[in-house]
């Protein structure tokens, strides 16, 4: 046992690093392979209404106002 | 002393156990990756986009930007010592909020639209009300070190904070103190990025790694690694169970949370410029990526491949975002402009 009153940081330092090793290699991993496929359905379903994707028409574009015709 | 010596030992020991216990559990699900998953996908082909708007009115570099939950007003924070609030519809600037401090690193809106927060250089976090008469300092909340890299509301009442002093913070704006500190990178926070259901968050540091950290228990989840310099940013992608990132190594890199490490990396050989900024448009497929080389690339994120290019900035991109009605992304940069794209 320490006789040290005083905690040595660095034992706590090491301390806290063996507990957040423990706490992340207890996480439950998924395959690669499912994981990049759950991706691409999510990016596939989704495509039609991502409008950077399939492009904004003019007369809906909030960021160019439809240039209006003045009758002279 | 040479009990203590041997406890130490012991323990470092353990971590190196442990690191090689988490290397392994990774491998052994490595089983594939994004681009041999992405094959069947039909190709995005080149991607235009057009520039709509310029806006004009900063006086300085632009280091960040942030759009409203409304898809239409915008606020950006320039080294001019100012935020401005746009509308991005008209192009007209709705309100102008003077700095004490003008050496800002980052501005955020909260969800409701009526406060907005900045901080940089001057260590703090100011939160005014933009909806008074006139800009109302509400809140400077003071306790990191170092300088205030990002910052994001989760509401009117809570706000998440990334700092050079190497945490993460989570504030109360009613007393205007530390509610829970993130403690566990060894570099300067750089960024970070709030998952959908504001139970966990991500960030990114100078030690080049990612972290996933509870909310609430303010525990470290996941540790991720692969990038050989700073993470500059980083942006959930929209189904909530992966995460992008820009990097000083030239490269963005997506993460996967449930298979706990990289899927795949965009880089280019042509491209030897560090990443700024990243936003992903609202299906995930396209990774709008700020570089120092003055343009934003856009990624297809399945494929891996360079999709297209905004090309228009006399500087360094350093902010880029998208609305939450994907209509469009806006690029911030050191040239004083903010553009608008679709």
């Amino acid at each position: 046992m320490s006789n040290i009153s005083a905690p040595n940081s660095s034992l706590v330092l090491v301390q806290k690093a063996v507990k957040q090793l423990r706490l992340e290699a207890s996480v439950r991993r998924i395959k690669v392979s499912q994981a990049a496929a759950e991706l691409k359905t999510f990016c596939l379903q989704n495509a039609q209404k991502d409008p950077l994707l399939t492009g904004v028409p003019s007369s809906d574009n909030p960021f160019r106002p439809p240039k209006s015709c003045i009758l002279l | 002393m040479a009990a203590e010596k041997a406890e130490m030992d012991v323990l470092k020991k353990e971590c190196d156990g442990l690191r090689t216990q988490i290397e392994a559990a990774r491998k052994a699900v490595n089983d594939g990756n994004m681009t041999s998953a992405a094959g069947s996908a039909t190709e995005v082909g080149r991607v235009q986009l057009k520039l709509r708007k310029s806006l004009k009115g900063h006086l300085a570099k632009i280091y960040s930007m942030h759009w409203s939950s409304d898809s239409r007003s915008m606020i950006s924070a320039s080294q001019d010592g100012k935020l401005l609030v746009w509308d991005t519809h008209t192009g007209n600037k709705l309100v102008a909020v003077p700095l004490k401090s003008a050496w800002v690193m980052s501005v955020a809106f909260a969800p409701s639209g009526n406060l907005v927060a900045s901080g940089g250089l001057d260590n703090m976090c100011t939160v005014s009300n933009i909806k008074a008469a006139s800009p109302k300092t509400l809140r400077e909340l003071d306790a990191h070190t170092g300088y205030l890299s990002c910052c994001r509301f989760l509401s009117d009442t809570e706000i998440l904070t990334a700092s050079g002093d190497t945490t993460c913070c989570l504030w109360d704006l009613e007393t205007g103190k530390q509610k829970i500190i993130f403690t566990n990178h060894i570099g300067d926070c750089m960024s970070l990025a709030l998952s959908m259901d504001e139970n966990t968050f991500v960030s990114g540091a100078c030690d080049s790694l990612a972290k996933l950290w509870d909310l609430r228990e303010g525990t470290c989840k996941q540790t991720f690694s692969g990038h050989t310099s700073d993470i500059n940013a980083i942006q959930f992608f929209p189904n909530g169970n992966a995460f992008v990132t820009g990097s000083d190594d030239c490269s963005c890199k997506m993460y996967d949370l449930r298979s706990d490490q990289e899927v795949i990396t965009y880089q280019d050989g042509s491209l030897n410029a560090g990443v700024t900024s990243v936003s992903l448009s609202n299906s995930g497929r396209l990774v709008f990526a700020g570089y120092d080389d003055f343009n934003c690339h856009i990624w297809d994120s399945l494929k891996g491949e360079k999709v297209g290019v905004l090309s228009g900035h006399d500087n360094r991109v350093s902010c880029t975002g998208v609305p939450a009605d994907g209509m469009g992304v806006c690029t911030g940069s050191w040239d004083s402009f903010l553009k608008l794209w679709n």
